[in-house]
């Protein structure tokens, strides 16, 4: 009892291969489309290559990369057979391919699923990367004579200007450092002397921030220093002020922006699509190999998913796989058989040698 | 003395026609991407309208975008009888409005030439603009509350770090207004008071500018106050004062932006520009030349094609004298009858009565 059973007539094998011909340029398409998500996230990746430690992540555009050329590949491959489908000579040639075409998309889908799942999987540790990275960059704000560290004010600066954040969690995380660096500090004056008595390693902490981090949309000019007093600026309230920095950690900026490009709806359209065309490039095969196999061509045929249901189709698999194992095993029994066989072919030429001299 | 005569047999017209259908079709393209420049343009202009003075300089995007779509309806209109002028019987059908259409394209090219080089005059216009809207711009920074005016503060900071400068034409521009609005100043302070009160109009001045002027390739932490001072920072030098702030005007910075992009524009509208007139000659050749054909009454014989029949002087003055004569026609100059005397009538009249006399 074949599966899913349905009947095709040569105008609806025409049609079925007609659709599936569009359907697999469209998968075409959605391949490229792909490739090139996974292009621009390796491009962005490598952008801010600075303020992540690890390249763990990588591994989802590259993936992505691999994942749109293969199926460009297999679905020119797809359409191609479509094409020839409807012709009986072309077609035979195709038929050994469509069990590893099957393979292939099989293998297409469960990469995509893997992609997904990895994007989610990695959140964790693109946040790991990155807090350890961006706290070294602001760390080494100051060093800008440091050869190896002289980029890091610069990079810190744009990524703050152009993410809209500031420090790592939060704007305080600049209290916690000395961004300011010794050379352009007056140690002549009381108040930079009393700063860095005033904790143990000798560091001038400020409540300050850079400038990087002033929000344009504050209707009052950027306030950068003596943050966390009220009484040093007019009219300001340090725990009600909102709009004057940054409100977000650019850990928090950073990760917000690479999950939005991984999260994208590609892979999920793409997978769908290529279950929906091996289910329909099965239907085309099975109708027109029925077609082939009739008296007359142009007539019905039946096109099905699996040969017999599930349970036989099974059966015969597991009965098939076996044999495969049992192959390399020599079978006593069979070989007494085969060695009867041999001698009665030796007689039985004998015999006609006999009779012909 | 025809201008530019040209002999076509019949295969040579039937190329000529299938050829200048598909330039027809080329030339939609072309005027589809001169809309897309036009819209790109204003897009462009309007991103930053609000620190320029006025809007006139919007008048070269519109010109590019209804330019575009008439380039789109007149090439699709001339790709239609392109394909029927391959053959006499349908050309007949076309006949009447060939000429207008010929005269149409070229009024047409020539707004395509206007648009092109209007894009390459507008600097001195696009200067003036910048410099008052930029003025402006400035003096109401710190009117970040009175309605109309709110936004202006975020977007010169915008303008500011996105195209790296500092003020109009420098950064001491900011020395000169008060960027800081009054209700953030503590006017029981001594120092605010007495700022206040150093000039004329009563407004808080400082040697600073807002964080938007500092630069990212500055080695040290940003510098905005007390810049004309530099003993009162520690190793204040040369090196770091220059590094320190965007040392560009935001009118250059803009100037530099918008002259770039309508240079590119309007080198890519002269291209089209002469696109069209190839094609616009190709029509009329295959105009004139399927004309010729139909005079001679025989559809497989030679013909030729010209641009102008006669010379240019005697084109050009034929045509000033139909436009002459289209205004002289309510008058009546010409008429011999008007200002003869009335004797040489009288007498004859008697004569003839005498005669009829006799006879009877």
């Amino acid at each position: 009892m074949a599966l899913l059973k349905m009947k095709f007539s040569q105008q609806r094998r025409v049609r079925l291969a007609q659709g599936l011909w569009l359907l697999s340029w469209l998968a075409v398409m959605c391949g490229a489309f792909i490739f090139c998500l996974g292009v621009y996230l390796k491009i962005e990746l490598l952008r801010r290559d600075e303020v992540m430690e690890n390249t763990e992540i990588h591994v989802v555009p590259n993936l992505l990369m691999m994942v749109g050329l293969a199926s460009i590949g297999a679905n020119w491959v797809a359409s191609r057979v479509c094409q020839d489908s409807l012709d009986a000579s072309r077609f035979p040639r195709w038929k050994v391919l469509l069990l590893g075409w099957y393979a292939v998309a099989l293998l297409l889908c469960c990469l995509l699923l893997a992609v997904v799942v990895l994007s989610y999987a990695l959140q964790g540790r693109l946040e790991e990367s990155l807090k350890v990275g961006l706290r070294n960059g602001i760390r080494f704000y100051k060093d800008t004579d440091v050869p190896g560290r002289c980029f890091q004010k610069e990079t810190i600066d744009r990524l703050q200007m152009e993410f809209r954040c500031c420090g790592n969690n939060n704007f305080k995380d600049w209290f916690e450092v000395q961004w300011v660096s010794n050379r352009y500090l007056d140690f002549t004056s009381q108040e930079v002397k009393d700063r860095m008595r005033s904790n143990v390693d000798g560091r001038y902490l400020l409540d300050g921030v850079p400038f990087s981090c002033c929000n344009p949309a504050s209707p009052r000019p950027c306030l950068q220093n003596q943050l966390t007093d009220s009484r040093a600026h007019y009219n300001y309230e340090y725990q009600s002020e909102e709009l004057n920095l940054y409100s977000r950690g650019c850990r928090q900026a950073l990760t917000d922006y690479y999950m939005g490009l991984m999260n994208s709806t590609g892979p999920g359209v793409l997978s769908v699509i290529l279950i929906q065309m091996a289910v329909v490039m099965r239907y085309l095969q099975t109708a027109v190999e029925g077609a082939m196999a009739l008296e007359s061509p142009e007539g019905e045929s039946e096109g099905y998913i699996l040969e017999k249901d599930v349970k036989a189709t099974y059966a015969d698999v597991k009965a098939k796989a076996l044999d495969l194992l049992k192959f390399a095993q020599v079978d006593p029994a069979s070989e007494a058989a085969g060695a009867e066989e041999g001698e009665k072919a030796d007689e039985a030429t004998e015999k006609a040698a006999t009779t012909a001299a | 003395m025809a201008v530019g005569k040209i002999t076509f047999t019949k295969t040579e017209r039937e190329k000529l026609a299938e050829v200048l259908w598909l330039l027809n079709w080329i030339s939609v393209v072309t005027g589809a991407i001169l809309f897309g420049l036009g819209l790109f343009l204003k897009i462009e202009i309007q991103k930053w309208q609000e620190v320029m003075s006025e809007q006139g300089i919007l008048y070269v995007p519109h010109m590019l975008i209804t330019t575009g779509l008439a380039a789109c309806g007149i090439n699709y209109l001339g790709s239609k009888i392109c394909l029927d002028c391959a053959d006499t019987n349908k050309f007949l059908r076309w006949k009447l409005v060939m000429m207008p259409y010929i005269v149409c394209t070229f009024f047409f090219t020539a707004c395509v030439l206007a648009g092109a080089l209007m894009c390459y005059s507008i600097r001195s216009q696009l200067e003036e603009a910048l410099y008052l809207g930029l003025r402006n711009t400035m003096r109401f920074y710190k009117d970040t509350d009175t309605p109309g005016r709110c936004y202006l503060k975020k977007t010169l900071d915008l303008l500011q770090i996105q195209f790296q400068c500092c003020g109009n034409t420098d950064y001491r521009d900011w020395f000169q207004i008060q960027w800081i609005s009054s209700r953030y100043l503590d006017m029981t302070n001594s120092a605010v008071v007495d700022r206040v009160r150093s000039n004329v109009e009563g407004k808080y001045l400082m040697d600073s500018v807002p964080f938007s002027c500092c630069s990212t390739l500055s080695s040290r932490p940003c510098i905005q106050h007390n810049l004309s001072n530099p003993g009162a920072h520690a190793h204040y030098d040369e090196q770091s004062q220059q590094l320190n702030l965007w040392r560009r005007g935001c009118q250059q910075a803009l100037l530099d932006h918008y002259t770039g992009t309508m240079q590119s524009i309007g080198l890519t509208v002269l291209l089209i520009w002469l696109f069209e007139l190839l094609v616009l000659t190709g029509v009329r050749y295959l105009q004139t030349a399927m004309e010729n054909v139909i005079r001679l009454g025989d559809p497989d014989s030679e013909s030729e094609g010209w641009i102008l029949e006669n010379s240019l002087a005697e084109t050009a003055c034929y045509n000033f004298s139909i436009i002459k004569s289209l205004g002289k026609c309510y008058q009546v100059d010409d008429d011999p009858n008007i200002n003869v005397p009335t004797a040489a009538a009288d007498q004859e009249a008697p004569s003839a009565q005498v005669q009829v006399n006799v006879t009877s």
